[in-house]
């Protein structure tokens, strides 16, 4: 009986004990690709708790990890004080779970990229002889798609725009500019060129678009690239088929369907802010379904449909008509939000602050405190989360207006204009050079013509402009010795060194010889003269109409006649 | 006359925004004839930064431009093109109303003439489009549409002054002159028009012009003390926006003293820039004297004629300013229909046109060859500033000459004899 007791007693222990660190592992940090479960790993991610307080774990696939914790604690569900995140597994998996979020990215350049993504996950098998008849979250046009053509994984993409690379970095969801569709169909498909025409056709009366263009001209079959990105064996790339259509234009009739596939449509969550009138106005924009088959757990014992939509778009700054480097929910998509999706499970907002880690660069409003950490695309990046499903988010307006404002490190400025003959321009300027930039400095410029005795000798020479002078810090990569009497060669002391870390160092930019308008050396009496006959000019003509009236010509006597006036005149007789 | 006057604007306004949002307005902004140091908007944006850093704008040698300016850019600075445009529409109606006004003194004369000479009266009827004329001449003139294109502050100024032929017409003693001080405010010379102004009210009010006359000394206390109160107010008020005096030096110092050579379409440049050192100053003293020094003999000639007055005294300021744009030779040759009836006594009238057409042309042409291509050098620029001011002055005199000779017809008959009864010929003596 005590053995028993004992045997009893040391199970509830052992149950107990691995309950406990199963509810720390849920509160400690998760990333991504870490697999759960084992006693010695819940000892490292208690470990990696203690390096990084007050960071929430992140999940990307949700279900995992609750089918994880139930896998541990299966023997015993109802003895251990579950926190509530760790559902017993008396309670029945939901069938099908949607999740959304919206990641924005502030860009170098002053743009800003914002990715939604909503994910729609079904627990059901449409390769089955009784057709799936009830649908909830996942949409009824792309179920009844995947079951009759027998679709493995199905992707299509409409984009406006090219990616540029090298100014905005990668996306989250890449896609050619035109539309894009890549199929991979079952094995059971007899004549996949058949089915691809029919499903070509269905699709584009799904989504309004022309992709009934999709021919043989423009369709090839990979066979390296394109591996089916969800589960499953890699057969035959016979069984893939990939399109595009490069002249494809992307409207509002592509948005509207592409929006109705969602369980809210766009009417509550993230989706209101899919708007037209503002995402068709950014520089790049894109938006997508991808459907896969995904596993439900680490074993993979079971598996899942898995549909994500997903809208990828960059703002422009200086399209948008701001002088201002500000950015806000209202002024990219003229909504904010005001409630979360009701069928989500979760919905979020991340901003990526990587480059921002103490605020320096641009300040978020409403501040947030949650903050996470993921590793995407071979990079740690850091994000601050708005959590929509909670009430707090929304503040007391009951909305949330996001504002990402740029601080303007506009640095000191020191002018001093010229003044002709007596001073120089000085211009001085303290500013903080982004990394991995160009910076430009731009003067404007008027020639101007100088008095004939201020050219130097050979005026076609020009005259020169002294060099620019740049002083900075660089950081240092080995440390600096600040003890400047110690003894050391006279090259590396001349200029002091302050601080360890980094040197002084001052750079001369070329001079400049600027050619001015010379006049005519040779001409200064020319000039005078002719000046001061224009004014003449002038002058006379003015003199005489203002001083002569006038009067009827009489005509001019003959030489004769002139000379008897004369005498006449003499004698004092009236003339002729 | 609106519809025509509403669809002329309707073109003006079209042409301007047109050049306003295409890659000219850029390239117009720069050319030296439409713009001068003063005037150039390019130098109001930089005192506008200048005072936004906190330095004085006129602590460089750049912004030459009046305190008022500065504070009304200040708030208006976004919507520049829309001001420009105002103004110029605002000139154009006041020039309308000018000539409205214009019509009613021909018609008072009418009795006094005799009878041969009628003819040379205009009807109402002749005088019915010429608004419409001047509005057209203003508004489709390239000059103008080259000037408010540039964003130069000439438009403004000639702004102030079609207000203030405006309120002089109208008979307002008080706002003639406040305009009349505005426009001083911003460039000197436009106080010789005083002297017009005064003649046009005492005439009107009919105060003869007699020295001896207590009345006609009141009058003209009176104008004087209006005017050089607003005056007062007005710098004061500049001291008190900024609060120095450093724009005394930089705005009239500039205008009086011409430190800046920069080529225009005057005769200042090229002149000064040749002087010996030695005689510069007095050689500034002769030619700014030359500006002010026809307004008494011009006013004792046309007493009797203010508004031919205002005529001659603008054209003269247009022709001897030290910085002169075509803006400003704009706004004299926009009254030429006014005068339209003295077409027939014109003698040089074909040879100026052809002149200052060929000058407008060769400007830009010689400009480029002196500047960018090199091949060319000051001379020729110069040149055709010295046939452009000629031809100028050949038109202001021929406009002056047929206006005397019209009155001499009105008043001696207009087929004049000789005493042998044969036909006579005119002569100045």
């Amino acid at each position: 009986m005590a053995a028993h007791r004992c045997s009893c007693s040391s199970w509830l222990f052992i149950l107990f004990s691995l309950s406990v660190f199963v509810v720390a592992d849920i509160h400690e940090t998760t990333p991504v690709n870490d697999h759960h479960g084992g006693a010695d790993h819940n000892a490292q991610t208690a470990e990696q708790t203690a390096d990084q307080p007050a960071v929430e774990g992140r999940r990307w696939e949700a279900t995992e990890v609750k089918e994880a914790a139930t896998v541990d604690a299966a023997a015993d569900t109802q003895g251990t004080s579950a926190p509530e995140t760790v559902v017993p597994s008396s309670v029945p998996q939901p069938k099908d779970d949607f999740q959304e979020e919206l990641v924005i990215r502030p860009l170098h350049s002053g743009d800003i990229y914002a990715s939604f993504q909503f994910r729609t996950l079904w627990d059901t098998d449409f390769m089955r002889e009784n057709k799936v008849s009830h649908y909830r979250l996942f949409p009824k046009s792309l179920g009844q798609v995947i079951s009759k053509f027998s679709v493995r994984e199905l992707h299509i993409s409409f984009t406006q725009g090219y990616w540029r690379t090298m100014q905005w970095g990668q996306p989250f969801i890449p896609s050619p500019p035109g539309a894009e569709l890549w199929v991979w169909f079952q094995d059971s498909v007899t004549d996949v060129d058949a089915t691809w025409k029919e499903l070509t056709n269905v699709l584009s009366g799904i989504f309004c678009a022309s992709l009934n263009f999709i021919d043989s001209t423009n369709t090839v079959q990979p066979s390296a690239s394109f591996k089916p990105l969800g589960i499953g064996n890699v057969t035959d790339h016979s069984f893939l088929r990939y399109a595009t259509l490069p002249r494809e234009i992307v409207c509002t009739e592509n948005l509207t369907p592409w929006k109705k596939l969602l369980p809210c449509g766009s009417k509550a969550g993230l989706a209101v802010l899919l708007k037209s009138e503002k995402l068709f106005h950014s520089s790049f924009h894109s938006q997508a379904v991808h459907i896969r088959s995904v596993c439900q757990d680490w074993q993979c014992k079971t598996t899942s449909w898995e549909l994500r939509q997903t809208v990828n778009s960059v703002f422009d700054l200086h399209n948008s008509g701001q002088a201002k480097r500000e950015w806000s929910l209202f002024k990219m998509f003229s909504r904010t939000l005001t409630e979360a999706c009701p069928l989500a499970s979760s919905s979020k907002l991340y901003i990526d602050i990587t480059d921002n880690p103490q605020g320096e660069q641009f300040e978020l409003s409403p501040a947030t405190s949650l903050l996470s950490q993921a590793v995407v695309l071979g990079d740690r990046r850091t994000f601050s989360v708005y959590d929509l499903t909670q009430e707090t988010t929304f503040g007391s307006v009951r909305s949330l207006n996001l504002l990402i404002r740029w601080k303007s490190n506009e640095g000191y400025i020191h002018y001093e204009p010229s003044k002709d003959r007596v001073k120089p321009h000085l211009l001085e300027m303290l500013i903080q050079l982004p990394p991995n930039s160009v910076t430009e400095v731009t003067v404007q410029f008027e020639r101007a013509l100088l008095k004939w005795t201020e050219y130097p000798p050979d005026p076609n020479h020009g005259f020169y402009v002294g060099s620019s002078v740049i002083s900075s810090l660089v950081p240092s990569t080995v440390a600096m010795d600040t003890n400047s009497t110690r003894e050391r060669p006279l090259f590396s002391s001349f200029f002091p060194c302050k601080e360890e870390s980094s040197y002084f160092v001052r750079i001369y930019t070329e001079p400049l010889l600027v050619n001015l308008p010379t006049p005519d050396f040779s001409m200064p009496y020319n000039v005078i003269c002719l000046t001061c006959t224009v004014v003449a000019v002038g002058y006379g003509s003015l003199y005489n109409l203002l001083t002569r009236s006038f009067q009827i010509e009489e005509p001019n006597p003959g030489l004769a006649k002139r000379i008897a006036n004369v005498i006449r005149k003499m004698r004092g007789v009236p003339p002729l | 006359m609106a519809a025509p006057l509403t669809l002329l604007l309707i073109v003006a306004v079209t042409i301007r925004a047109a050049l306003f949002r295409s890659s000219l307005a850029e390239l117009i902004a720069e050319r030296v004839e439409v713009v001068s140091p003063i005037t150039a908007w390019k130098r109001v944006v930089e005192g506008l930064a200048l005072l936004d850093l906190g330095v004085s704008p006129y602590s460089g040698d750049v912004f030459h431009e009046t305190p008022l300016i500065i504070y009304m850019f200040h708030f208006l600075v976004d919507y520049a093109e829309i001001t420009f445009m105002v103004s110029l529409n605002k000139n154009i109606i006041l020039k309308h109303f000018v000539v409205e006004f214009r019509k009613q003194k021909f018609a008072l004369e009418a009795d006094r003439y005799p009878m041969d000479s009628l003819e040379l009266i205009r009807s109402p009827k002749e005088m019915y489009y010429i608004p419409l004329k001047v509005a057209m001449f203003y508004l489709l003139n390239p000059f103008t549409i080259l000037s408010c294109v540039a964003k130069s502050t000439c438009g403004l100024n000639n702004a102030v002054l079609a207000l203030f032929f405006l309120s002089t017409i109208k008979g307002n003693v008080l706002l003639s002159a406040i305009f009349l001080c505005l426009a001083t405010y911003q460039s000197i010379y436009p106080i010789t028009l005083c002297a017009p102004a005064m003649l046009y009210f005492m005439q009107r009010q009919y105060i003869p012009v007699n020295f001896r006359r207590v009345s006609f000394w009141w009058f003209i206390v009176q104008y004087l003390f209006m005017y050089l109160g607003s005056l007062f107010v007005l710098i004061c008020l500049s001291f008190f926006l900024l609060g120095s005096w450093d724009y005394l030096p930089s705005v009239y110092g500039f205008i009086l003293s011409v430190p800046d050579l920069t080529p225009n379409i005057g005769l200042f440049w090229y002149f000064f820039a040749e002087m010996f050192e030695h005689f510069r100053l007095f050689f500034l003293c002769v030619f700014q004297i030359n500006v002010f020094f026809y307004t008494i003999p011009l006013s004792i000639k046309l007493k009797e004629h203010p508004v031919f007055l205002m005529f001659m005294q603008l054209a003269v300021i247009s022709i001897f300013k030290s910085y002169p744009t075509v803006g400003d030779v704009a706004l004299y040759l926009a009254f030429l229909p006014v005068w339209s009836h003295l077409h027939r006594f014109l003698r040089n009238i074909f040879l100026v046109s052809c002149v200052l057409l060929a000058c407008s042309v060769l400007f830009p042409v010689l400009w480029h060859l002196w500047i960018y291509a090199g091949s060319a050098n000051s001379n020729f620029y110069y040149a055709i500033t010295l046939l452009f001011n000629v031809a100028q002055i050949l038109l202001v005199s021929d406009y002056f000459y047929a206006f005397l000779r019209r009155e001499h017809h009105l008043t001696n008959g207009l087929y004049l004899k000789r005493k042998d009864g044969s036909e006579a010929t005119l002569i100045l003596k």
